[in-house]
């Protein structure tokens, strides 16, 4: 029997010291120093937390399996070495690049997980997109999740059910292997919520449609390759005169202008001005007229997902807000002690466990084949409520150093802020509960 | 001490840690071509690689609670050497082996991610991390009174051996081994891809087989005991000196010249 005293040089470990010189330093952070903890792994080079590992539990529940568990580590490895290493730099620029990190994920499969495999997609169901929305969350930022979203679940859901053969080899494809960008026109300056008072129109001229218009809020506006733009192409009542386009964007007579945001700075949000766009007629997705109802059919989707993608990050706020405080002393005591502090994260975190939960049936539901609109809706309208309230009473206990731009509290405060207006605002949310619930007054007819 | 699989005579090809990233070729007479060949690789699963480090209070180990772990960045280039051998048809099988508590199965399957066939798991109770301590690849070779060509940068087949660049302090040195032979993974033999969607898929239907080190009549029993874990001392501030007859005096004065 041999005995030894072992001494772990790690920090100069051979394999460590190889590994991470090859790899990209993260970038050394602020003045912000956390005594050693175990939660949350804490990156050797940077001090900067690492994204949490994906747990074989996640299986335990009722919609993820073990094939959920390896898809989030693979798309975690992914972030953790290609993406969350650029983000800080990605939001100093207030834009990051579309086309490489959307070709990455796009070449491991993650752009088109529940799309026709006919077209790159492979034919998952939703479960998988609720799986990749919740895992980006461990993305450093709101904006880069939020791009990603537009790309597959907000953009290209009516385009996959409805759209020609033409259109889907044209835009849907490339899509989905990551080559082209794609971005979503419904809003426009003077209708967000009301969707239906669009006044971007559509006039058929010989085998094309002439657009004339504009949209806004359009999140990747600015490096796009294709819309989905929702406008009217006819007269008629309001529900039935609108059809959805694909619209190539780099045709003339299209303008972008950048908008500049309080929060989400790496996602290039655009204003487009349409002037007398000319696009072929083949480029309609599914019926003339038809367009509101694939919008509305969109909707769920893109709402379900919204709040799929917040919970991660509202963990992490939580966590790291526990892991803050518990290393801040105040009066002699870390801050943590005070009943005030831990009792409230408490009961922040059941919060985002009920909501977690929420999504979680709604998703269960719906990949049956189920209409989740009420759940859906509720799901955003609870995301985004939580968020303002787990942000803004957790960038509270960081005191002075949750109003710095070094933490990350600070920058989920304002991009998750968007939450409740992005996406179908809190009002219009409520509006659809309530119409489920049979209490919302009937419009007078106009 | 590690349990031998008994596939006839292999090539390994090991990390260079003791963590096994072990590919076996199952050589045939130099007449066969390659691609008959079964290849057999090592995965464990280990605290990540960017964590830091703390030594637990009792100095008995390493803080491993709530840490995270992944694979072994090592396995990951000799999984990735596996499937690039398969897919320029110089290996017809890649089986995934993973020595473990229950979880060893997560790396598997992550393995199988990566495009191995099958995986074996033989289940070992009790905690071990990656100690880096560069043993498994050699003691695999002694065993079976293999050659062994260790930290590889680069491994191309010729006729029926094989070339190995691995990379020493001095430099690059190039190796010739005939097969069986034990063949270590360094950092730059190649970039693991990622575990792609589809291939995640079609791991669902790819097995595992489960075993007992008692399956092996191999004995457990360990013949090292760790007393004691501790930090590495801390770095001492230096002192600055004015000129280099300073310098060589302060030495002499030190008892180091």
């Amino acid at each position: 029997m041999i005995t030894c005293n072992v001494t772990f040089d790690l920090y100069k470990s051979n394999m460590a010291a190889r590994l991470l010189s090859k790899t990209f330093l993260l970038p050394v952070r602020g003045r912000f120093a956390v005594s050693a903890l175990s939660y949350p792994a804490r990156c050797k080079s940077s001090g900067q937390p690492l994204t949490q590992e994906v747990s074989e539990e996640l299986s335990d529940e009722a919609i993820f399996s073990h094939e959920h568990v390896e898809l989030r580590r693979s798309l975690n490895k992914i972030i953790e070495n290609d993406i969350n290493p650029h983000v800080d730099e990605w939001e100093n620029a207030k834009i990051f690049p579309a086309h490489q990190v959307f070709k990455k994920l796009g070449d491991a499969g993650f752009l088109g997980v529940n799309r026709p495999p006919e077209y790159g997609g492979l034919g998952l169901d939703y479960s998988y997109n609720v799986a990749v929305a919740e895992e980006l969350g461990n993305i450093k930022c709101g904006a880069i999740p939020m791009a990603i979203g537009v790309q597959t679940d907000m953009a290209t859901p009516a385009l996959a059910r409805f759209g020609s053969d033409l259109v889907k080899k044209e835009f849907l494809a490339p899509s989905i292997s990551g080559d082209k960008v794609a971005c979503l026109g419904v809003s426009e300056v003077g209708a967000g919520s009301d969707v239906s008072s669009i006044k971007t129109t559509a006039k058929k001229s010989g085998g094309d449609y002439i657009i004339n218009g504009g949209k806004m809020w359009t999140t990747n506006g600015l490096q796009a390759d294709w819309m989905c733009l929702l406008a009217n192409t006819s007269d008629g009542p309001p529900h039935r005169n609108k059809s959805l386009i694909c619209l190539p964007m780099d045709l003339p007579g299209i303008e972008k202008a950048k908008i500049d945001k309080i929060g989400m700075w790496s996602s290039d949000t655009a204003q487009i001005f349409l002037e007398d766009v000319r696009v072929p007629q083949s480029y309609l997705i599914g019926d003339e007229g038809m367009g509101f109802t694939y919008q509305m059919l969109q909707f769920q989707e893109e709402r379900l997902w919204g709040a799929a993608a917040s919970i991660v990050p509202l963990d992490t706020v939580i966590n790291e807000t526990a892991e803050y405080t518990k290393q801040r002393k105040i009066f002699g005591q870390p801050l943590l002690n005070n009943q005030a502090v831990h009792f409230k994260l408490a009961e922040l975190q059941t919060e985002v466990e009920c909501l977690r939960s929420l999504i979680y049936r709604a998703t269960g539901m719906y990949i049956q084949g189920k209409d989740v609109t009420k759940l859906a809706s509720m799901a955003k309208l609870k995301g985004g409520r939580l968020a303002r309230e787990v942000t803004d009473c957790c960038l509270q206990y960081w005191g002075g150093m949750g109003y710095t731009s070094d933490v990350m509290v600070s920058r989920a405060h304002r991009d998750f802020r968007l939450l409740s207006i992005g996406g179908g605002a809190d009002e219009v949310m409520m509006s659809i509960i309530a119409k489920y619930m049979g209490t919302l007054p009937k419009l007078k007819p106009q | 001490m590690w349990p031998i699989f008994d596939y006839g005579r292999f090539v390994s090809i090991i990390s260079s840690s003791d963590v096994y990233g072990v590919v076996w070729m199952r050589s045939l007479a130099q007449l066969h071509k390659m691609a008959n060949l079964r290849v057999l690789v090592g995965v464990k699963r280990v605290i990540d690689y960017a964590v830091k480090i703390r030594v637990k209070p009792d100095n008995s180990g390493v803080v491993t609670d709530g840490v995270k772990h992944s694979m072994n960045p090592f396995c990951e280039i000799a999984m990735e050497e596996a499937v690039r051998l398969k897919e320029k048809k110089l290996a017809k099988e890649i089986i995934a082996v993973s020595c473990g508590p229950a979880q060893a199965q997560e790396t598997i399957r992550t393995a199988l991610a990566m495009g191995a066939d099958r995986g074996i798991h033989v289940e070992v109770t009790g905690k071990s991390i990656d100690g880096d301590n560069n043993q498994t690849g050699q003691m695999t070779a002694a065993l079976l009174d293999w050659p062994q060509a260790t930290f590889a940068s680069e491994v191309t087949k010729e006729n029926d051996h094989l070339k190995v660049v691995r990379e020493i302090d001095g430099g690059l040195e190039t190796v010739k081994v005939t097969l069986p032979a034990v063949i270590t993974a360094d950092l730059r033999l190649n970039e693991p891809r990622y575990a792609t969607l589809p291939n995640i898929m079609k791991a669902k239907k790819k097995k595992i087989a489960k075993h007992k080190a008692a399956d092996f009549g191999v004995d457990l029993t360990p013949t090292l005991e760790v007393v004691g874990v501790e930090d590495p001392p801390v770095r001492q501030a230096g002192q600055k000196v004015e000129s280099t007859e300073e310098l060589v005096a302060k030495l002499k004065d030190s008892g180091v010249v």
